[in-house]
C-alpha cells in the first residue's frame, strides 16, 4: 500500500524544462515513475525527456490524467505554481524548491484551506514509494522497499536514515521529506496519521529538528493514538542538540525560539509518548529496532499481551478506511 | 536580514508610523545635525547594533567602559561627550559574543514624555500560518519573560491573509490593554500602519517594544527592531540595499558571498556538510563523542569545487579549528566531486589541521578513490559515528601536542610548495609552529589503528 504515492500515481513535472527539472526528471523516469508530462508556460506544444510539454497544469492534468505535480520552479515563481496545482485539482503537490518567501506561503496555505490538495514542502526532498514512485531530489539507490514509514524535516540527514536502515536490512513503505520552511504543506501529525493507518508500514521513524512545535504536536497526536490501541512502534531523533538558540541553522525554520523548541524539550516529548528517540545521528536504525522490540512486549503495540486485547481489530479499521480514503485521493486510480 | 533602529525608524516614520524625531551620529561632527534639527530634551542616545539588551550592556572600552549603550543627555557638551565615547567601541551585551560588537551608529532622538508603555510585534505564527499581532500591557519587558510569567498577559490576533483587517480585532486590542479614548484611537492606527507596512515590505519581524502611549495620548514607537524575510530580498532591492554587512563575521561575510549557510561556534572541530539537517546532526554527535564543533557549515544541494575550497577557507580562518571534519551524503552532489574539491583545496590552502572525510551516496567509491589517491594524510570514515570518533581523536590529539612536535616545524615548512607557501607565509610563526603541530600528532594518530589509542596516549 504505502502511503500518498504508489506505482499508479501519474506524475507531472512543473519546470521540467529546468536544469532541475531535467535532470530529477530523467532520474524519475529512469526509476520507472510515471512521469508523464511536463508544464512551462509558453512552451506548451513542444516535447522534453520525450513528455509532451503543457503551457498550464490543468491542460496537462486533463490531458494526461496526471494526480500528483512535482515543482522545480525558482522561488519568485514557486507559490504560483502550487496555486496553479491546487487549482487544478491535483490531489498531491510537492515542491520542492528552497526560499520562498514567507509572505507567498502564508497565502499559499490559505488558499489550500479546504481544497482536496495535500501539499508536501516546500524546501523539501520530497517522496519516495520505494521500487514503485520517486517523487523528488532524493538518491534513489539508497532506498529498499519494506515496512518502516520514514517522516522527515531534512533532507541529507533523511539519506542518513534512509540508509541505515537499508544496511539493517530495514526497507521503507514511504519515506517522506516535510521540508525545512516554517510555513509548509502535509506536517508530522498528518504523516504519522497516514502512516499509522498504512497497512504495509508496521514502525515509523521520525526525523525532527529543533524550531517551531511540530514535533511536541505529534507527540501528542502518538500519546493519544496509543492510548486508543492504533499504536505503532515509533522512533525519532531531533537534530540541533548542539545548536546555539536565535540562530538559524540553514533551515528557515530550525532557530530556536523558545524553550519547547529546544531539541531536548521535544526529545522528552517524544519519549512521553513513547518513542525510542535517538540521542546519536548514527543511531536511527538501531532506534528503530529498539522500538520494535519494545512495542512487542509492551502496551500500545499490536501484536502480542495486553496489546492485542487492546487493539480491537473495529479500532483498526477505522484508521485504516480514514486513512484510506486520504490516500485514496491522492493517487486516485 | 535585520535593520538598525535608525533605518527602520526612518521606514516607518515613511509608512506613517509615530516614531520620536531623531538624528543619525556616525562621527563626532554629527552632532552637529542634532543640535539643527532643534530635538527636544532630553535627548536619547542610542548606540546601533544589531542585539537587543543595548541598555543593559557594557562598553568594553573607551571613556563610556562599563556602562550601557542607552544614555540620556541634556546639554551639547554632554552629547558631544557621549558620541566620542561610543563611537567606534564595542558594546557588548546578551545577544552579541564575549567580543561584543563595535558601534558605528549612534540615533540620537528627542525623550517622549510617557504615560504606560506597552509591547507590540508582528511575527509569523508557525502553528497559525499566519502573521500574528502580539500584545502585551507589560511594554519594555522582554516578550519571553511575561510569556513565562504571565502568558495571559499575552494578546495574539493571527491576521487572515483572505481576510485582513477587521474593526472587531481592534476592540479586543484595546479592550485587553486597558486604553481609550485618544490613546486607543492613535494606538490602532499606528496597528493598522504596521500591519500595513509589514506586508508591503516583506518583514518577518517588527517589534515595538517600548510603544509608549505619551502624556498627550499619542501612540509612539519608542523602538523598533525589523527584520526582513531574507528569502524575499529579491523583490526588496531598496531594502537589500540596506544591509549592515559590519555586522557580520568577516566568516560570515565570506559564506555570504559564497551562498554557503554558515553559524560559528565556540568549539575545535570545524564541519563541512551538504544540508542543514545533517550539518546539525554531525555538530551533535561530534558532541556525543565528546568533542566540540567549531561551526554549522552547509554547503547546499549544488556544491561545486570552488564552493568547496570556499567553505574550506572559511572553517580554517577559525583559529581554534583543530580538526576538520567533511561529512557529506551525496544525492544531487556527487561524491566524486567533493572528493575533487577537498583534495584541491587542502592543497591550495595548506591545510595543517587533521582531515576526517566520511563520504556516502551517489559515486561514493570513485570519490573515495580520488581522497585516498591524492597522497595528502586524509583520514577516511565510513560512518557518521567513525567518522566523529577520529575527529574527537584528532582534534584532542592536536590539542594536547607534545613540546618536541613543535622544534620540528620549521623543517616541515620548506617543504610546502607552491600555493601553500602564499598562505603559510601570511602565518605568524606562532600559528605556524602550533598548526604544523597538530598535523604529526594528528598524523601519528592515525597511524594508530584505533582512534581511541591515540587518545589515551595522549
Amino acid at each position: 500500500m504505502a502511503i500518498l504515492i504508489d506505482s499508479t500515481t501519474r506524475v507531472l513535472c512543473q519546470g521540467l524544462t529546468g536544469a532541475q527539472g531535467t535532470f530529477h526528471g530523467r532520474q524519475a523516469l529512469e526509476y520507472k515513475t510515471k512521469l508523464v508530462a511536463g508544464v512551462t508556460p509558453g512552451k506548451g506544444g513542444g516535447r522534453h525527456l520525450s513528455l509532451p510539454i503543457f503551457d498550464t497544469v490543468g491542460e496537462a492534468a486533463a490531458k494526461t490524467g496526471a494526480t500528483a505535480s512535482v515543482i522545480y520552479v525558482p522561488p519568485p515563481f514557486a507559490a504560483d505554481a502550487i496555486l496553479e496545482a491546487a487549482a487544478a485539482d491535483l490531489p498531491l503537490v510537492v515542491c520542492i524548491t528552497e526560499g520562498i518567501p514567507v509572505a507567498d506561503m502564508v497565502r499559499v496555505k490559505r488558499a489550500l484551506c479546504g481544497s482536496a490538495t495535500t501539499l508536501i514542502g516546500p524546501n523539501c526532498p520530497g517522496i519516495i514509494t520505494p521500487n514503485a514512485c520517486k517523487i523528488g531530489i532524493m538518491p534513489a539507490a539508497i532506498h529498499k522497499r519494506g515496512t518502516v514509514g520514514v517522516v522527515s524535516r531534512s533532507g541529507t540527514l533523511t539519506y542518513e536514515g534512509v540508509w541505515q536502515l537499508t544496511q539493517a536490512g530495514l526497507g521503507q513503505s514511504t519515506c517522506v521529506g516535510i521540508g525545512g520552511d516554517p510555513i509548509h504543506g502535509l506536517g508530522f501529525v498528518e504523516s504519522l496519521e497516514l502512516f499509522l493507518g498504512d497497512k504495509e508500514t508496521e514502525a515509523i521513524l521520525m526525523i525532527g529538528e529543533i524550531g517551531g512545535d511540530e514535533e511536541a504536536r505529534a507527540a501528542e497526536f502518538l500519546r493519544s493514538e496509543n492510548r486508543a490501541g492504533r499504536g505503532k512502534p515509533v522512533a525519532g531523533f531531533i537534530a540541533g542538540a548542539t545548536a546555539p538558540p536565535g540562530r538559524r541553522m540553514g533551515h528557515a525554520g530550525a532557530v530556536i525560539g523558545g524553550a519547547a523548541e529546544t531539541a531536548d524539550a521535544k526529545k522528552a516529548l517524544l519519549r512521553g509518548a513513547g518513542v525510542v528517540v535517538a540521542d546519536s545521528p548514527a543511531d536511527l536504525a538501531k532506534a528503530v529496532l529498539t522500538a520494535r522490540t519494545k512495542t512487542r512486549g509492551s502496551a500500545g503495540g499490536r501484536t502480542s499481551g495486553k496489546a492485542s486485547s487492546r487493539t480491537n481489530s473495529r479500532a483498526r479499521s477505522r484508521t485504516n478506511s480514514r486513512a484510506k480514503s486520504r490516500t485514496r485521493s491522492a493517487s486516485k486510480r | 536580514m535585520k535593520l538598525h533602529e535608525y533605518q527602520a525608524k526612518k521606514l516607518l516614520a515613511a509608512a506613517g508610523v509615530a516614531v520620536p524625531q531623531g538624528v543619525r551620529v556616525r562621527s563626532p561632527a554629527c552632532v552637529q545635525k542634532v543640535f539643527a534639527a532643534k530635538l527636544d530634551k532630553p535627548w536619547v542616545v542610542k548606540a546601533q547594533i544589531h542585539a537587543g539588551g543595548r541598555g543593559k550592556g557594557k562598553f568594553l572600552s573607551g571613556a563610556h567602559q562599563g556602562k550601557g549603550g542607552v544614555e540620556l543627555v541634556s546639554n551639547p557638551r554632554a552629547l558631544e561627550q557621549v558620541v566620542r565615547a561610543m563611537l567606534g567601541h564595542p558594546l557588548r551585551t546578551a545577544q552579541t559574543g564575549a567580543e561584543g560588537q563595535i558601534v558605528r551608529n549612534l540615533w540620537v532622538e528627542a525623550g517622549s514624555q510617557i504615560d504606560r508603555e506597552i509591547y507590540l510585534s508582528l511575527v509569523p505564527d508557525r502553528a497559525a500560518e499566519r502573521m500574528t499581532l502580539v500584545a502585551s500591557a507589560e511594554g519594555g519587558m522582554d516578550i519571553e519573560t511575561v510569556a513565562e510569567k504571565h502568558p495571559e498577559a499575552i494578546l495574539r490576533l493571527p491576521l487572515d491573509p483572505a481576510v485582513g483587517w477587521s474593526p472587531h480585532m481592534g476592540r479586543s486590542l484595546v479592550k485587553g490593554l486597558a486604553l481609550q479614548g485618544a490613546a486607543a484611537a492613535s494606538f490602532l492606527a499606528l496597528v493598522r500602519a504596521l500591519i500595513d507596512f509589514a506586508e508591503r515590505h516583506d518583514a518577518s519581524l517588527v517589534e515595538i517594544n517600548p510603544l509608549a502611549i505619551t502624556k498627550a495620548g499619542q501612540a509612539i514607537a519608542l523602538d523598533a527592531k525589523i527584520q526582513i524575510d531574507d528569502s524575499a530580498l529579491f523583490r526588496q532591492p531598496r531594502l537589500a540595499k540596506l544591509e549592515d554587512r559590519y555586522e557580520m563575521s568577516a566568516e560570515e561575510r565570506q559564506a555570504r558571498a559564497h551562498d554557503l549557510s554558515y553559524v560559528k561556534l565556540d568549539g575545535e572541530i570545524g564541519c563541512m556538510v551538504n544540508g542543514a539537517g545533517l550539518a546539525m546532526a554531525t555538530m551533535d554527535i561530534i558532541a556525543a563523542h565528546g568533542g566540540t564543533p567549531a561551526n554549522f557549515l552547509d554547503v547546499g544541494g549544488g556544491a561545486t569545487r570552488e564552493k568547496v575550497e570556499a567553505a574550506f577557507r572559511i572553517i580554517l580562518r577559525d583559529k581554534d579549528v583543530r580538526t576538520v571534519l567533511v561529512n557529506i551524503f551525496g544525492g544531487i552532489m556527487r561524491c566524486d566531486v567533493i572528493a575533487e574539491g577537498v583534495v584541491a583545496a587542502a592543497r591550495n590552502l595548506g591545510l595543517q589541521v587533521p582531515l576526517v572525510v566520511r563520504l556516502e551516496g551517489t559515486k561514493v567509491a570513485e570519490g573515495k578513490k580520488i581522497l585516498s589517491e591524492s597522497g595528502l594524510e586524509i583520514i577516511p570514515a565510513d560512518t557518521l559515528a567513525d567518522a566523529a570518533t577520529k575527529a574527537v581523536a584528532a582534534a584532542q590529539g592536536a590539542k594536547q601536542s607534545p613540546k618536541k612536535a613543535a622544534k620540528n616545524t620549521r623543517g616541515k615548512k620548506t617543504k610546502t610548495k607552491g600555493a601553500n607557501k602564499k598562505v603559510a607565509q601570511k602565518k605568524t610563526t606562532g600559528k605556524k609552529a602550533r598548526k604544523a603541530t597538530k598535523k604529526k600528532v594528528a598524523k601519528k594518530a592515525t597511524k594508530k589503528k584505533s582512534p581511541n589509542k591515540a587518545k589515551r596516549r595522549s
